[in-house]
């Protein structure tokens, strides 16, 4: 690695650690304007019990003062503080539980999109006007302007309620597959396109002749020289691909209900448990910013055509 | 007179008065076009794009009249009428279906206007609904677009315009905002904005649109005018460096006549183009909101909120979800595809 480069991989994480800082700031101060302390709801307490358990909180304390022990909490410990409305438990906890599920959804969802749409595109592209392609472009098509709940309610119903083939419920494992192939369709549809068009770039260019002209076998020319080269502006799309499945993962596991944290993350909305939805948001936000800032590293680095500014 | 080939002699039939048919030959056979003639006559070449655009017309101008003349309004609940017991023989009616009274009416020999898709599960006229759904999310689309397109070209072009520290403080704070993960930060702000706004706008002509359209449109203002004001700032930069400004100035044209015929003539067909390419992803954003119960105030419905109460009886009545998810499906692709025709139409830089 060159000096040139180490700079701009410094810029980068510079740049991702300030948005972090940036989500947690904006986080706490929106969630601290909401008018009501969060036990107003809460029933029978009389004003020395709210007085005592706000004090229990620290939430008595001025808003900045609170506002660098949460800082200094999430930062050296990960502690987002106790939830409100899980009794007992921490939101860390919370969140750690539910991503195991919503890991294992997110990484199958986004292993299947990629392999499924690299191998389309890859397709589509060399029977570029045929059959084939026209098929892929329209269903693709079709896929990225369908948004993902409208996806995911339209299998439940077809084949949960409908056809009875597998479990409307996604805490098993075979319940896992419906809310997999809602996740990975939209991102599958967009890797495909991508691929294809990458691929025709590649078709075009002077070193395909060239290996053409030397009488390499159409094989060789796809699997050795085309595709490694057309994954490159794929690569780009990894990091929104992940914002995609986060979001994305919110209103599927809702909808199939996967014991996941996008589940927990829309019940605390519902449910109003502050600590939580901070808790729930910088941590996923933190996963997007994160796989970005790897994204646009790797792509610069895997491809030496590209200057770095 | 014989020419000679090689003679310096001038050939005096060149300089003969020209014939009728001569003049014929130099008479321009079409009008001279227009870049916005060409463009329409490209886009409707373009079929996808033009049977997008006449179904984003028909759709639109339905959600406006239908309305008008349909019998029945979103928000009655036909079982209940005041003074009487609620009558539940409306609720859940299949299509084509009628409640009790109804049919009584019938019978009498009285005509019935049709529940089209049958009603939902408090009585209401679900055709109608939907017909709503599509209005709100439609309007939510266009103006929400329309505040990242204002924004979005005020601060683009301040930027590109002053350039220097001005410049690189705004496209610093785009970075910031670029960099953050925008649907997180849409559903905070859309959860804070729904609870903090209600009591603010409560009695004024504000909340009869309801509190989580307009914390919608200021997340859409908040969050969404960064791509639009980087791309708005990059065409003003590149513009002004172009040749022909340069030439345009050389002949003495005035910084007025510069901005009307060049800039502005260059630049917004791009921004048309993007705008409304926003369109399709604020009512995506919109409807992805209502089914998290973040969108639209109830009983006002959104296409995105009756797929979401849809769940609810989905073995009994799939349809419910159907309609609004192909209604969604529809408006999206075809204001895409809308879209990229516009843009393959008017980007005269694309066709090269």
């Amino acid at each position: 690695m060159n000096s040139k480069t180490l700079i701009y991989v410094l810029k980068r994480v510079l740049l991702a650690i300030f948005t972090v800082w940036v989500v947690i700031t904006v986080t706490f101060f929106v969630m601290h304007a909401i008018p009501g302390g969060p036990f107003v709801g809460e029933k029978a307490t009389t004003p020395a019990v709210q007085a005592a358990m706000e004090a229990k909180y620290g939430l008595d304390k001025p808003v900045i003062q609170q506002y660098g022990t949460y800082l200094k909490d999430v930062v050296t410990r990960f502690d987002f503080g106790p939830s409100l409305k899980q009794r007992g438990r921490m939101v860390i906890d919370v969140i750690t539980d539910g991503m195991k599920t919503s890991a294992k959804l997110g990484i199958i969802a986004a292993a299947v999109s990629a392999v499924c749409g690299i191998v389309l595109g890859a397709i589509a592209a060399i029977r570029r006007n045929k059959l084939i392609d026209r098929i892929v472009m329209v269903i693709t098509t079709a896929f990225v302007s369908m948004p993902s709940f409208i996806m995911g309610t339209l299998l439940l119903a077809l084949i949960s309620v409908k056809l009875g083939l597998l479990p409307a419920n996604g805490s098993t494992a075979a319940g896992l597959i419906l809310p997999v192939i809602t996740l990975a369709l939209y991102p599958m549809a967009y890797i495909t396109r991508l691929t294809r068009s990458s691929m025709l770039d590649v078709l075009g260019q002077d070193y395909i002749r060239t290996a053409k002209a030397k009488g390499v076998s159409g094989r060789r020319i796809i699997f050795g020289h085309a595709l490694k080269n057309s994954l490159i502006p794929v690569l780009t799309y990894l990091g929104p691909m992940l914002a995609g499945i986060v979001t994305g993962s919110l209103v599927v596991e809702q909808i199939f209900a996967v014991p996941g944290i996008g589940r927990a993350f829309v019940s605390s909305i519902t449910n109003r448990d502050y600590p939580m939805i901070m808790g729930t948001t910088i941590i996923l936000a933190a996963l997007i910013v994160i796989m970005n800032l790897v994204t646009d590293i790797l792509y610069k680095v895997v491809d030496p055509r590209i200057k770095f500014e | 007179m014989t020419k000679k080939p090689f003679s310096a002699h001038v050939d005096l039939d060149m300089f003969m008065p020209a014939s009728e048919k001569d003049k014929e030959y130099m008479v321009q056979m079409r009008p001279s076009s227009t870049f916005f003639k060409d463009g329409v006559k490209r886009f409707v070449k373009n079929k996808v794009a033009f049977i997008s655009f006449i179904i984003i017309i028909i759709i639109t101008l339905s959600s406006i009249l239908v309305p008008i003349f349909w019998p029945y309004s979103y928000e009655t609940q036909l079982g209940v009428v005041p003074g009487r017991p609620v009558d539940s023989s409306y609720n859940n009616l299949s299509p084509f279906e009628y409640g009790s009274a109804e049919k009584a009416r019938i019978e009498d020999g009285e005509s019935v206007f049709p529940h089209v898709f049958g009603t939902d599960a408090a009585g209401r006229d679900y055709f109608i609904r939907v017909i709503y759904g599509t209005r709100v999310s439609l309007a939510v689309g266009f103006f929400a677009s329309i505040i990242v397109l204002i924004l979005g070209t005020i601060i683009g072009s301040v930027s590109g315009y002053f350039g220097g520290k001005v410049d690189l403080i705004i496209m610093r704070f785009v970075d910031i905002i670029y960099s953050l993960p925008d649907m997180l930060m849409v559903i905070l702000l859309a959860t804070v904005l729904k609870m903090t706004l209600a009591p603010i706008i409560e009695g004024t002509i504000l909340s009869s649109i309801g509190s989580n359209i307009i914390s919608l449109f200021i997340v859409f203002a908040l969050l969404y005018w960064v791509s639009m004001a980087r791309l708005i700032r990059g065409q003003i930069l590149s513009l002004r460096e172009q040749e022909y400004v340069l030439s345009s100035k050389a002949t003495g044209a005035k910084g007025g006549w510069i901005i009307r015929k060049h800039l502005i003539p260059n630049c917004i067909s791009v921004v048309i183009i993007s705008a409304a390419l926003q369109i399709p992803s604020a009512i995506f954003t919109e409807s992805y909101l209502s089914f998290l119960g973040l969108g639209v105030n109830a009983p006002m419905p959104s296409l995105g909120s009756l797929a979401a109460d849809a769940l609810n009886g989905l073995s009994s009545y799939p349809y419910r979800l159907v309609i609004p998810a192909l209604v969604i499906s529809l408006i999206v692709l075809s204001l895409n595809l809308f879209g990229d025709g516009l843009r393959d139409a008017f980007d005269p830089k694309l066709n090269g």
